[in-house]
């Protein structure tokens, strides 16, 4: 029986109820309880932790449709006490206890549904557990072959420019081979060159392949001896700039044409960082501006401010949302992976190169995997033999972990 | 040395966060977090380079007399007027300087706030002029894209409700999710890719630029 009938009196002591009490009956009906909960060791995680599953109640949803919440509770025996540990609501069939004191201790699990009214169900029955640590995250293989099978193509491009010497061609990428053109034109006109390094930190790997690019601008501006601003979002990112440009003007052989001061610190605020950016813009007219690094919502109001005092633009980001609105204003664009290959395109350093070498491989591997999954799943949604369980199978494979 | 022991911190640093992302147990598993505390602590004291950059730059700026030196005066002014307010709420309020009430959250709330809605809100007109130069009809790609986007925003806000908004709407749907996410996804491969790439060349120490 999952009904349970109970009976409150509510004695209303009025002045009127006094001549003639009022008796009231409320039927309270508990939900079902949820079903087949089991209990398991969290797969793939450090320990300490306890995945529960189960079956919805017959009422949630359907039935009383009263369901709106599952407690969990949890005891360190069948016995109990049970403690309240946590709640999820309706349609959930899952919860995680990621506060399980000890590993390899067995604990044990009931739960509950509720009501809006806050009836509770009777508790389901009891499951069992014990949390494990791993020593390998098995719904990471995908990653780990992928990873093994790029860097051994890495590693043969690289060791074939290293020890054959072999010379490898990279295709012409635009907004690269314009960088000394904007230098150029800038000195010509007289103006200062403008690198802002978007508002990303050190640890996103666009601003470090700014940095990269920014070695070489420097470089650039140190041998037509022309100024380079740039303000920064990040402190650490501007102590790092600093070093770079430093370093590039005492290879160029004009150590004393660095400038600390124009290497600085703006602000952290988001529009403020644009606000400040711009106004350097519209005071300095700079002839060549570069837009390189993590760029968000900001992008288009830099590049657009740019684009009115007329300075020649070369933008790069990872970013693919802001990569139209650095297109449609740019006068070049610098599309994700050949920022990332910029400091080996204009190095021309052949080691540099063997690794875009093994990127190219890389991507034939992908696109023979994208093919072969296409014509599975077209095959798969014909029925034709078991193209249909193949292609599933790979799907989920590459989308675990 | 002065490049050899940094370039062995990089390599140990990208080596042990590599296999921190396969192997969850313990001590490997702690390694990431104990790297994103060191991360916030560098951050913390590098704000003071950060500030003292900005200072040194606005403060020569303003004992030089230098063109729109009034505009660094400001600047400073109100750094000191906002920092002061941020530590005067901070006794106020035991270190939570940003609750309601304080001095520094009338700043937030009344100052930062809407200088920047009002940066997002010119976002719009941006959006205006660089459209109207990238949909100019000059070249087949432009014309492209001119067909692309008028087809796409009259699909997203319908002007009417007919059959022929209703068949824009399902088709502008169609065009963001399958030749649109085509093209996204293949340049998120390529990013990927060179994400990878560049990665590996600063764990091996090839690329070096950002160590100078």
């Amino acid at each position: 029986m999952n009904v349970l009938l109970a009976f409150l009196f509510l004695i209303q002591q009025s002045p009127d109820s006094l001549q003639s009490d009022t008796t009231k009956v409320i039927e309270v009906v508990r939900p079902a309880p949820p079903t087949d909960v089991i209990a398991m060791d969290t797969p793939n995680d450090e320990g300490e932790s306890i995945a529960l599953q189960w079956t919805i109640s017959k009422d949630d949803g359907d039935g009383l449709n009263s369901v709106i919440l599952y407690n969990v509770f949890r005891a360190p025996s069948k016995e109990g006490p049970f403690d309240y540990i946590g709640t999820v609501g309706a349609g959930r069939t899952g919860y995680d206890d990621q506060d399980v004191e000890k590993d390899k201790v067995t604990y044990y699990y009931k739960v509950k549904s509720q009501t809006k009214d806050k009836v509770e169900s009777e508790a389901s029955n009891v499951a069992s557990a014990q949390s494990f640590p791993q020593w390998f995250h098995h719904g990471r293989w995908n990653y780990l072959i992928f990873g093994v099978l790029f860097t051994f193509f890495f590693a043969f491009y690289l060791s074939r420019a290293k020890v054959k010497g072999t010379k490898l061609f990279i295709r012409k990428i635009a907004g690269l081979d314009a960088v000394e053109e904007a230098v150029g034109r800038s000195t010509e006109m007289g103006k200062p060159v403008l690198f802002c390094p978007g508002i990303g930190y050190l640890y996103h790997i666009a601003t470090i392949a700014a940095l990269t690019i920014l070695g070489k601008i420097a470089k650039k501006t140190a041998e037509y001896e022309t100024r380079l601003i740039m303000p920064n979002y990040d402190p650490l990112v501007m102590t790092a700039a600093q070093e770079i440009v430093k370093q590039s003007y005492t290879e160029a052989g004009r150590p004393d044409n660095f400038n600390e001061k124009d290497i600085f610190y703006l602000t952290q605020d988001q529009f403020g960082f644009a606000a400040g950016v711009d106004g350097i813009m519209i005071r300095e007219k700079p002839g060549a501006i570069f837009l390189q690094g993590v760029f968000y919502a900001e992008s288009l109001i830099l590049a657009e401010t740019g684009h009115s005092v007329g300075a020649i633009q070369i933008a790069g980001t990872d970013r693919v949302t802001q990569l139209p609105f650095f297109i449609s204003a740019c006068d070049y664009t610098l599309i994700g992976e050949e920022m990332f290959a910029a400091s080996s395109y204009l190095s021309r350093d052949p080691v540099m190169l063997g690794t875009i070498k093994g990127e190219d491989t890389s991507k034939v591997v992908i696109i023979a995997v994208i093919i072969i999954g296409t014509i599975m799943g077209i095959l798969g949604g014909l029925n034709i033999g078991p193209f249909g369980t193949w292609f599933l199978n790979l799907v989920n494979w590459f989308t675990r972990g | 040395m002065r490049r050899q022991i940094p370039l062995l911190l990089t390599f140990l640093t990208g080596v042990a966060i590599i296999i921190a992302f396969f192997i969850p147990h313990r001590p490997f598993n702690e390694v990431q977090d104990i790297l994103i505390d060191w991360a916030i602590i560098i951050t913390g004291f590098a704000l003071l380079l950060g500030v003292h950059s900005l200072l040194r730059k606005h403060i020569t700026h303003i004992q030089r007399k230098d063109s729109g030196w009034g505009f660094s005066l400001i600047l400073t002014f109100f750094f000191i007027g906002v920092f002061v307010a941020g530590i005067i709420s901070a006794f106020q309020y035991k270190g939570y300087s940003l609750t309601p009430g304080s001095s520094l959250y009338f700043v937030y709330d009344y100052m930062v706030i809407p200088l920047s809605a009002t940066m997002f809100a010119l976002l719009a007109f941006f959006i205006a002029s660089a459209a109207y130069r990238a949909f100019r009809a000059r070249r087949l790609n432009a014309t492209l894209l001119l067909v692309a986007a008028v087809i796409v925003m009259l699909g997203r806000v319908p002007i009417a409700e007919n059959a022929f908004f209703k068949f824009l709407t399902r088709f502008s749907d169609w065009f963001m999710f399958i030749p649109q996410m085509a093209a996204k996804r293949g340049i998120w491969i390529g990013i990927a890719l060179g994400a990878f790439a560049m990665s590996l060349r600063i764990i091996l120490g090839i690329e070096r630029t950002y160590l100078q």
